[in-house]
């Protein structure tokens, strides 16, 4: 079994009488109450997915992450995990001592052990991520909505928050399980933030081919508005399971990490934390985690170059562009067809959401037609709402 | 590191960034070299015969782990 990233796998979940000591400590800690995609990313550290993170980067981590994809000890990690407050919050915390993370429901989620508190610069930490300063980006949005300052610690989770997913919410331990049970040595992840169309079907059975199971793996996190909404993408996911997925060789599990829209930084993110999960390749396809036009097509792809093989030790696997061609007469990828783009099925996803939001379903050979129908479905009671 | 020519020695990589900051550390230590530096801190590792072994989850959580597996309908 591939080793989680880092070499162990993280577990900050606090049960039984630590849990009841941590709470009752809690009580007369200061409070500090976080957001929903601090607390995802709260559940996500002390569940291991996040590993060999053991709580939010203090100043040393953050400044090695965004000026050089390393942690400060040099190991891969591209995307800074961090707990922002204000200044006037700020002031009131010593590190050195604990304080209690509250979460919306105003119970105790976790303590935080503070190491450190820093100030950062919004802009640098934009620029280097996100590869911009535009404030349109949804990553860099949230960058300049930050508190002033950030609170570096290790974390230790007393309250795990309600799963509107949980059916399909398996953590690393878990699924590592599963593929031992299965047999499995090698497994792919894809990632997705979408419904999956026939042009991801088949990169996923193009890398099935040449491991010993898929994991269809959808990110259930915090996504932008204009996404489509979670719960209509998993019964997407179900149906095509369901009807054009091998039962034995494929596990549809989803993974509750926030979408930065960080490109190609993201990119390597995705793939170190599907390593946590147990997976030995990783499917990289065209502008992951892109959003716009900030990021060049195969930027994503590009980024692998700047580490060294072992340094991520997770295999990826580049696709191009895919899509169905009637000269081919199937699917194909513009490394593998020779004919002419005007022979290839291929709707933008603008064109794609006008269809079905007028109850067309797309071509069959874009989509399955059950994938439609349930997009058709779930987007007409959306209106109704 | 490099190995020279004696093939009593293996060449070994390491992160250049890893490199660099053993360099930084060993200034005006005695150390000659990254290389003196890292092999005297792999000798008094292997010297003491064995390393941690990796927390693993134990029996008991695994078989809750499965009983999780399958209730949700992953395995049999």
């Amino acid at each position: 079994m591939i080793k989680p990233h880092g070499g162990k796998l993280i577990n900050r979940v606090l049960e039984g009488a630590a849990k009841e000591a941590a709470i009752e400590r809690g009580k007369s800690l200061p409070k500090i109450s976080i957001g929903q995609d601090t607390l995802t990313d709260l559940e996500n550290i002390a569940q291991g997915v996040f590993s060999p993170l053991e709580g939010f980067m203090n100043q040393a981590d953050f400044r090695s992450v965004v000026d050089h994809m390393r942690l400060a000890n040099g190991l891969a990690w591209t995307i800074p995990i961090t707990l922002d407050v204000s200044r006037k919050m700020a002031d009131q915390l010593k590190p050195g001592s604990e304080v209690a993370l509250m979460d919306p429901a105003g119970d105790m989620a976790a303590i935080l052990y503070l190491e450190d508190k820093y100030t950062f610069d919004r802009e640098e930490m934009a620029r280097q991520v996100f590869k911009t300063t535009d404030d349109k980006h949804p990553g860099v949005k949230k960058v300049y909505e930050m508190g002033d300052v950030l609170l570096g610690g290790r974390i230790d989770l007393v309250k795990e928050q309600p799963d509107p997913y949980a059916r399909y919410n398996l953590s690393p331990q878990e699924t590592r399980t599963l593929f031992k049970e299965k047999g499995w040595d090698t497994v792919v992840a894809f990632q997705t933030r979408n419904p999956v169309h026939r042009a991801h079907e088949y990169l996923q059975k193009c890398a099935l081919e040449v491991v010993d199971g898929l994991l269809l793996h959808p990110l259930v996190g915090g996504t932008k508005s204009d996404d489509i909404p979670t719960d209509i993408r998993i019964k997407c996911y179900e149906v095509i399971v369901k009807n054009y997925y091998h039962p034995q060789r494929t596990v549809f599990s989803v993974m509750p990490v926030n979408m930065r829209y960080a490109g190609p930084r993201e990119a390597i993110f995705h793939a170190l934390l599907r390593k946590n999960y147990g997976c030995t390749h990783f499917i990289v396809g065209r502008d992951h985690a892109g959003v716009g036009n900030y990021y060049g097509t195969y930027d994503a792809h590009y980024i692998f170059r700047e580490f060294e093989p072992q340094e991520l030790a997770i295999t990826p696997f580049f696709f191009e562009h895919a899509f169905y061609c009637r000269q081919c007469g199937g699917m194909a990828s513009s490394k593998t067809c020779p004919h002419n783009s005007a022979e290839h099925v291929f709707l933008s996803g603008t064109k794609v959401r006008e269809m079905l939001s007028r109850g067309e379903i797309p071509p069959k050979e874009f989509t399955r037609q059950e994938v439609a129908e349930v997009l058709i479905e779930g987007l007409r009671q959306r209106q109704q709402q | 590191m490099n190995s020279g020519d004696n093939k009593d020695k293996v060449t070994i990589k390491i992160p250049r960034r890893l490199y660099e900051e053993v360099k930084t550390l060993i200034a005006d230590t005695g150390f000659s070299s990254a290389t003196e530096f890292i092999v005297y801190v792999l000798r008094d590792i292997v010297a003491g015969g064995k390393l941690q072994k990796q927390e693993s989850v134990d029996s008991e959580e695994m078989e809750l782990i499965r009983k999780r597996l399958r209730a949700l309908g992953y395995i049999k």
